[in-house]
């Protein structure tokens, strides 16, 4: 398992320096648990999603794709991942 | 051609000039390849997008950026599916954040089992997007005071239906098409309802600057001979549109001359 700790990103939290090894979101409305640790754009890349094809909606809030990198996913997260399919 | 009378100025929308009145939709295809070769054969520049979620377990069909490229068409994405202000501003804006463009097709349903438009939530969503910085694009009733004041918020288009979302029904009201088109400054592109090329060419025949559509090429038996006859209707409604109609009259006038007749026997 592979931790992404990009600049920007928070500190653990807890004195011991072991950081809790999954946090749990809700991933298009699924609860998930995830590696601690992950930015946004290391879960895309888990996901296998291309981030250029997709936007990120956080708690609510569009992620700007130059900020995937350095956004966090966070315990309790509710993101949104989303694309464009067909349509009238 | 009656040159004096009534010319084609081109099909600006906002700050954009488009090549085809034809606008397509993307949904509801058998396969992407489909799609694909209908879009084409329809001449269509633009075509409409949804925002949907990313299917995780790719039980599904990937997005439609893997199989339209956003250089050989305008893709505009729409709010279709929204039934509230809030929820067409969220997807607006999700559709924005792809990076595309800044233009929205902007849709807010009323009504589950007719789709029509929810009026008072479409103009304060179109409200809120023009100020927000999008080129929005309106779909509404057919109601010329709803369509003026979307024109009056900013909207760089406004675009009643012909009949309701997939019915295929045509137009079922020109007048209200004319006079909306007489009455607004902004394009006026027909959006929902067409379902043969008969529709298209009367809907482009009330003088509107464009057509949108998507189930009646997609449901067709053949899309691509559907888009095909999309495209000649479209074109050949604008014509006759241009070109003038001759006076409609409930009474036979004779086309060939009445003199120089033979002996009757």
């Amino acid at each position: 398992m592979t931790i992404h700790r990009g600049a920007g990103e928070p500190a653990p939290v807890g004195g011991t320096g072991v950081p809790p090894a999954n946090v749990s979101i809700v991933l298009n409305g699924e609860c998930r648990s995830v590696d601690a640790g992950l930015s946004v754009a290391g879960l895309l890349r888990k996901l296998e999603l291309e981030p250029g094809m997709v936007v990120v909606e956080r708690n609510r809030e569009i992620l700007a794709r130059a900020a995937v990198g350095a956004t966090p996913v966070e315990e309790g997260d509710r993101l949104e991942v989303v694309h464009f399919v067909g349509g009238g | 051609m009656n040159t004096d009378g009534r010319q084609d100025r081109g099909f600006v929308i906002g700050d954009r000039t488009f090549t085809s009145r034809l606008i397509v939709g993307t949904g509801k295809y058998r396969t992407n390849r489909e799609m694909v070769a209908a879009i084409r054969a329809s001449g269509a520049e633009t075509v409409t997008v949804a925002v949907r979620r990313v299917d995780l377990d790719r039980s599904r069909e990937e997005g439609i950026l893997h199989h339209l490229d956003p250089d050989e068409f305008f893709l505009l994405p729409n709010t279709a599916g929204c039934y509230t202000t809030a929820d067409a501003l969220r997807y607006a804006r999700l559709g924005r954040a792809a990076g595309l463009n800044d233009w929205v097709k902007l849709e807010v349903i009323g009504d589950e089992p007719t789709l029509l438009p929810d009026n008072a939530a479409t103009l304060e969503a179109a409200v809120e997007l023009v100020a927000d910085g999008f080129k929005v694009m309106a779909y509404t009733n057919d109601d010329l005071i709803t369509a003026l004041r979307l024109e009056d918020a900013g909207c760089v288009a406004v675009m009643p239906l012909a009949s309701p979302i997939g019915s295929g029904l045509g137009v079922v009201n020109p007048y209200y098409i004319r006079e909306i088109k007489r009455r607004l400054t902004v394009p006026v592109i027909v959006d929902a309802g067409v379902g043969t090329a008969s529709d298209a060419c009367i809907t482009m025949e009330q003088g509107v600057d464009g057509v949108l559509m998507n189930t009646a090429i997609a449901a067709a038996e053949d899309p691509v001979g559907m888009a095909r006859a999309m495209k000649l209707a479209v074109q050949a409604g604008r014509d006759a549109y241009l070109a003038g109609r001759m006076q409609a009259r409930e009474i036979a006038v004779p086309s060939s001359p009445l003199t120089g007749m033979v002996e009757p026997v």
